[in-house]
């Protein structure tokens, strides 16, 4: 009880609050004008929150970020182009909505959804991640090890796209992060002399330029036109939310439920909760034939489930320092800065910080109601603001933002590479999420293994010796081995159907 | 830009194999059999499997009906005009003006330069550009070098700002 006590003494504290309304702020403006995704809006605040203390550095991430993610429906309802990749899989209704001249319904859908699954997801995080911990604190390496490797096998498992690539994807931001001095022996790897390289690629650096430059060249190499909003009044969008949702109740707990687990699984963000929970709710629905034309049902499901897996990727961040989706691999990396190493240890040690996540959760959701409301009186506005003019000023922010980390231009040098390097891989239908997994967990992935291999004497068996770590690493090889049981199969049995 | 995934593959399995010989140059442990080079040499691996896989699905696609000739690499549309290709140039050149020359200029001047540059050319007119550039400039110094405390480089014009 006093940690909670304490935590709410962390929050309520008027440097945290205003830290809190300015990044909601700012989550709004960037989630709501396209092309900038809220992963984006996270990495050009951490130079900030470099500066911060732990509990506003947290609390301007989580806010920002929920903000971002609801802000990306009002272009998706206004214009037809997802604000961020959350709110790609129900623009295309929420338009029709808008063209029906529903937009005020679509977007108050959108703005109580959003809340409400915000909501719902922060107590499944309340709840599950301090049980979950208390089970961790017995881990030892090996289970680790398993976890690392549970984790990013999923991060290859639920990419967007080929199996292949994702798993390419994957050996890249491996090989990243064995860049630098060796966890084990002190041997300098990759690093052909630079003093700079034997830190390692720093990783704030890392994560601007794959989220923000690669973003600044592909608006540069197609600017496209910027459209106006449509002319239509938008005062009222509470009006009729209270019987939408009563009579879509269960939508609301199946996206809310369907988020919190899909952001649970590593790799898997926001935006593909959404897609599953729209799919499912057409696929459920009792007038699956309205879908496309404008109907708020799939807007309910997906809208509650984008704002709902943003909350349940932080539980296996928190707990085992495993990413949820690459905005919680950059919270990893802060967390780390802010000397708050994320695993079962924190939630022993500082349980007040960890309420004060918590806290935080549910207060950036309950502030998504004004603030979203603001935002979407101001959208107009806001879809004004001319891209030519933001994508320099973004850019220079990025170079002032990572050289602030280490206060040298190497951390330029970094994100220019890395950023060059993502740019190429999404346009070659690389997912770039599965890069940062491996960044993030690479060095995870073999300090536990070098140490549990010296504690087992180079037994292998060692890695199966303990019943938990047992049980993960026959469900890591069974993630392995069915899909290339399918994939055997498949060629067994092309030659007879062709 | 796109690449036909044969020439992806192609291009991880150099790296692949140089990555592999050069990691089989690291020391081992003393007493245990696996050292710094394991993991490198395990992902130099998975990465030589994946590009030959590549290859292959690169050059299947190649051989399906009517992509015989497609080409190996294709720069997206940008390249078809020349001041988007400069404009695309301009963001890695950019960075790499600022690397290489920031310490000597400073931040100041050489952020105004190339803020303009960048705004004209994404079609800023000049004055709005110059004027953006400046605005944004002197916020970006007060917000980092003065609130923030992060040693933003002063090159030739440090002793104005003093």
């Amino acid at each position: 009880m006093d940690s909670i006590l304490q935590a709410f003494m962390l929050v309520l504290d008027i440097k945290v609050l205003g830290v809190m309304l300015a990044s909601a702020l700012f989550g709004l403006f960037v989630g709501s004008i396209p092309g900038l995704t809220a992963t984006m809006a996270a990495a050009l605040l951490i130079p900030f929150t470099f500066f911060m203390e732990p509990v506003p550095a947290i609390a301007a991430i989580v806010t920002t970020v929920a903000m971002a993610i609801f802000a990306g429906d009002i272009p998706g309802a206004l214009l037809r182009i997802p604000g961020t990749p959350a709110s790609a899989a129900y623009c295309d209704e929420a338009y029709a909505m808008t063209r029906k001249g529903q937009a005020e319904t679509a977007l108050g859908v959108s703005l109580v959804c959003s809340a409400i699954g915000g909501i719902l997801g922060s107590a499944v995080l309340a709840m599950t991640a301090p049980v979950l911990a208390e089970f961790a604190i017995k881990f030892s390496s090996f289970e680790y090890f398993w976890l690392a490797c549970l984790g990013l096998s999923c991060a290859v498992v639920v990419s967007s796209g080929s199996t292949l690539k994702g798993f390419v994807s994957l050996l890249i931001g491996l090989f990243i992060a064995t860049i630098g001095i060796d966890v084990t022996a002190g041997h300098p790897r990759f690093t052909f002399g630079s003093v700079e390289m034997m830190g390692g690629i720093s990783f704030i650096p890392a994560m601007i330029g794959m989220f923000a430059i690669s973003e600044v060249m592909r608006y540069v190499a197609a600017p496209g036109s910027q459209q106006a909003a449509p002319q239509q009044p938008i005062r009222n969008v509470f009006k009729g939310i209270g019987s939408i949702l009563s009579r879509y109740k269960l939508n609301v707990a199946r996206g809310g439920v369907i988020g919190a687990v899909v952001g649970i699984l590593p790799g898997a963000g926001a935006d593909i909760a959404a897609w599953i929970a729209f799919a499912m709710s057409k696929r459920f629905s009792r007038e699956p034939e309205k879908f496309g034309t404008g109907h708020v049902e799939g807007l309910v499901d997906a809208g509650t489930a984008n704002n709902a897996g943003v909350a349940g990727a932080w539980i296996p961040a928190l707990v085992f320092g495993i990413p949820g989706d690459s905005i919680t691999a950059i919270v990893i990396g802060v967390l780390y800065m802010k000397g708050m190493n994320p695993g079962p240890t924190v939630f022993m040690n500082q349980p007040e910080l960890i309420n004060a996540v918590f806290i935080v959760f549910f207060l950036a959701n309950l502030a998504l109601i004004p603030l979203g409301f603001l935002a979407i009186r101001l959208s107009r506005r806001i879809l004004y603001v001319p891209r030519k003019v933001l994508i320099p000023i973004i850019l220079m922010f990025c170079v002032v933002g990572s050289f602030a980390i280490n206060n040298t231009v190497f951390g330029i040098s970094v994100m220019l590479v890395m950023g060059v390097l993502a740019y190429v891989m999404e346009s070659n239908g690389f997912p770039v999420a599965p890069t940062i997994l491996g960044i993030v967990l690479g060095t995870m992935l073999e300090s536990n293994f070098m140490s549990s291999m010296i504690k087992a004497d180079g037994e292998f068996s060692g890695f199966f010796s303990r019943p938990i770590a047992a049980t993960l690493g026959v469900i890591v090889i069974l993630i392995w081995i069915i899909p290339l049981v399918r994939l055997l199969v498949k060629l067994v049995r092309k030659p007879q159907t062709a | 830009m796109q690449l036909n995934d044969a020439v992806t593959g192609l291009v991880l399995v150099i790296f692949a194999l140089a990555e592999i010989a050069y990691s089989s140059t690291f020391p081992a442990l003393h007493g245990q059999a696996y050292g710094p080079s394991l993991f490198p040499i395990l992902i130099g691996c998975g990465l030589l499997a994946c590009g030959l896989m590549l290859i292959a699905r690169g050059l299947r696609e190649r051989r399906s009906a009517g992509a015989e000739n497609a080409p190996w690499l294709r720069w997206g549309d940008w390249a078809q005009d020349p001041a988007m290709r400069i404009n695309m140039m301009l963001i890695p050149g950019s960075l790499i003006a600022y690397i290489l020359l920031s310490d000597f200029i400073g931040f100041i001047p050489l952020c105004i330069v190339l803020l303009s540059l960048l705004l004209y050319r994404l079609g800023s007119s000049l004055g709005a550009s110059v004027l953006y550039a400046v605005v944004v400039t002197i916020v970006l110094q007060l917000l980092f070098s003065r609130v923030l405390l992060v040693p933003l480089p002063g090159g030739i014009t440090s002793a104005l700002f003093r």
